[in-house]
């Protein structure tokens, strides 16, 4: 099968269409079939699957003997020396992070700057999308409940890398002439080389940002107008609806949109989605509260399935390896932890303590994985949209994945599950996929515009130029079937964690040393708190 | 007349000439009293902002500070000196009541004098406006002018 054939159905077939986060695309989907139409999209598919096929097949390549992608590896295994180096963090600090986004340790004389909340709900928006609602379903869908126990734990050991790279992120940002900062992995991995004396820095910069680039384009806006307009032929009537096939008009549209807010400054529609999506947010995870709030009963009985599926497999494909890959797998590709977009994002924030960062930017892989991804999971467990032999209490396979009610998987798993609580909840999915799909849009344009700025440098027409590149492609991956360009680009996004946590191995002395003596300050008091000073020093 | 410090909030309208009028009335040229100018750039660290808003907000403040120094209160502090009036200028980022609230505590102020507002945004519908909270908290009394 070619990567051409899934993204054909998944622009004509929407009701069998895994979604996939921003950083989780194309090695998630389930095999498909049907005969790529002829012209220009297919032999740009060919001559992109021929050039590129090797690296693709270089990054997502199964570890031998397991079937377990090694860059799922490379992210765990990067996530578990942190934690483990770091004494924990995410534990320790779990508190500091909350009174740090409270504002508690906020200086009033700097109101008016960004604060610890605004950069960590500005890099949730770039992270919280489609993986959260539909990548979730796939996973539990493959890996049974018990996916979900690893995709948790995957989770808690993720924060520790955001930890890290956030960090860095805030220590060796860059501050421009006109105030302005840049910061992120391209940053760092120069800058800090230098202070190591270790070489190669720029060279592994100049590496991420072309990743950086290839990942905004493909997966951070392609496969996201992809998707979007998926959505838009479902809510549309389907294989009846007028835009079916007709992936240009959704493109066009969206392109105009993104081109109004990245190069026209139209704030307004920027300001909308800012505060739909978050709301968007908070509506989902409040409905999944009430479902699961309605089935209190069973609550106790989904979490024993997720236990007990972690460890035996209840039946699924794969047994306790297979939930335990889909898990890590979910977790990974969802939060971004190890790819170094959330670096860039955090670096704007004002703060004379880069370690504050670093520990506001591990709240993120926990609302994103911990909370949102697990809300999810509960609501499809508890609604009893997998189905169940009653005979041995074992999930029925279909093809190795778990049967579902009415046959549906990915977003429209989701969308069913939460069906079975509130009926007219699948409408307001499908307002919230689409808004998604554009705020990442929106925040993989910024990603993408720093790594482009870093490789040819500052200036009005050098960054248009990207930003009109940007809205192209945005028709491009919403109009064509480019399954070979699209998992190029997630390749290449993939390709950033591999750069960015070479680069975080050998910078994280620095940040043991700038968190050591954070944290020692913050105990004898020199770190001053502003708000509820009577309490005692966190951590 | 006793020494006093009043703390004018301004808000940019051509209400503060009224209020500017009727703080002037509390206190006599060349005395000790005081009056401070403050106004308040409406702002929260909880607004949702994009990562393009946030790398140049640092810069931005600076411009609003300036902008607002320049235009508005610096003029005003000036015209009160050249009456012979002591007089200060503040302007800070937040929500105007708190702000105004932590600058009369912080400056030792006898009076806050602030004209009259209506609810504008959803948040002002749902806690009152600024001349409502200020004078429903404040420790000290707030005159609203009409």
């Amino acid at each position: 099968m070619t990567l051409f054939h899934r993204a054909a159905l998944t622009a004509t077939t929407a009701a069998l269409t895994p979604l996939f986060a921003a950083a989780a695309f194309a090695q998630d989907a389930a095999p498909e079939a049907a005969a790529p139409p002829p012209g220009l999209d297919q032999q740009i598919n060919e001559i992109f699957a021929s050039s590129t096929g090797w690296f693709v097949s270089l990054i997502f390549a199964d570890l031998p003997f397991v079937g377990f992608p090694w860059i799922v590896g490379w992210l765990v295994v990067a996530a578990l020396v942190f934690t483990i180096y770091f004494g924990f963090i995410q534990i320790r600090a779990f508190w500091h992070a909350i009174q740090l986004v409270k504002g508690d340790y906020s200086d009033p004389k700097d109101a008016g700057e960004v604060s610890h909340f605004q950069a960590l709900a500005t890099a949730l928006s770039g992270t919280v999308g489609l993986g959260n609602i539909a990548g979730v379903a796939v996973a539990v869908g493959i890996g049974g409940p018990g996916a979900t126990f690893w995709m948790i734990l995957a989770g808690i050991f993720g924060m520790a890398t955001k930890f890290t790279e956030c960090t860095l992120g805030v220590k060796y940002r860059k501050t421009n002439p006109d105030g302005s900062v840049s910061g992120g992995p391209m940053y760092y991995m120069k800058k800090g080389f230098a202070e190591r004396g270790i070489a190669g820095g720029s060279f592994m910069a100049i590496l991420f940002c072309i990743f950086t680039l290839g990942g905004s384009l493909g997966g951070g806006n392609m496969f996201q107008a992809n998707q979007a307009h998926a959505q838009i032929v479902n809510v549309t009537g389907g294989a009846g609806s007028f835009l079916d096939g007709r992936g240009w008009i959704t493109g066009l549209v969206l392109a105009a949109i993104v081109f109004l807010v990245i190069v026209g400054g139209i704030k307004s529609i920027a300001k909308v989605t800012e505060k739909v999506v978050p709301f968007m947010g908070i509506l989902y995870v409040g409905t999944a509260l009430i479902i699961l709030a309605a089935n209190y009963h069973m609550i106790g009985w989904a979490i024993g399935q997720i236990f007990a599926g972690a460890f035996t497999g209840l039946g699924v494909a794969g047994g306790m390896i297979g939930a335990l890959i889909q898990g890590f797998r979910r977790a990974a590709f969802s939060n971004e932890a190890g790819v170094g977009s959330a670096a860039i994002a955090h670096s704007a924030v004002r703060t004379n303590e880069p370690t504050t960062e670093g520990v506001v930017s591990l709240l993120e892989p926990f609302i994103d994985t911990v909370v949102i991804c697990t809300m999810t999971a509960l609501v499809i467990v508890i609604s009893g949209v997998l189905v169940v032999d009653p005979a041995t209490g074992l999930y029925v396979l279909d093809g190795g994945r778990i049967a579902t009610e009415g046959g549906v998987t990915g977003v429209e798993l989701t969308s069913a599950a939460f069906a079975t609580g509130l009926s007219w909840f699948p409408y307001v999915l499908a307002v919230a996929v689409i808004l998604f799909a554009f705020s990442t849009m929106i925040s993989w344009s910024y990603y993408g515009l720093k790594a482009w700025t870093y490789l040819v440098g500052e200036g009005p027409m050098r960054e248009l130029v990207f930003k009109l590149i940007f809205c192209f492609f945005v028709v491009i991956g919403a109009a064509a079937q480019l399954g070979a360009v699209i998992d190029f680009s997630d390749a290449m996004l993939f390709a950033m964690a591999v750069v960015n946590i070479i680069a975080l191995y050998l910078l994280m002395p620095i940040v043991k040393a700038e968190a050591g003596s954070y944290f020692a300050r913050l105990k004898s008091g020199e770190i001053k708190r502003f708000k509820g000073s009577h309490a005692a020093p966190a951590e | 007349m006793p020494d006093m410090t009043i703390l004018v909030g301004l808000d940019g309208t051509e209400q503060g000439d009224k209020v500017l009028k009727f703080a002037k009335s509390l206190v006599a040229p060349g005395e000790g009293s005081k009056i401070i100018v403050c106004y308040v750039i409406e702002w929260s660290p909880f607004a949702f902002q994009s990562a393009e808003e946030n790398e140049k907000r640092h810069a931005r403040r600076e411009e609003e500070l300036s902008t607002a120094d320049t235009k508005l209160v610096g003029p005003v502090v000036a015209a009160l000196k050249a009456e012979g009036i002591a007089a200060e200028g503040i302007v800070k980022h937040g929500h105007a009541a708190e702000v105004l609230e932590a600058v009369a505590t912080d400056k030792g102020a006898s009076q806050i004098v602030i004209g009259r507002t209506t609810a504008r945004s959803v948040r002002e519908h749902v806690f009152g406006s600024v001349s409502v909270r200020l004078a429903s908290s404040a420790p000290i009394p707030v005159t609203i002018v009409p």
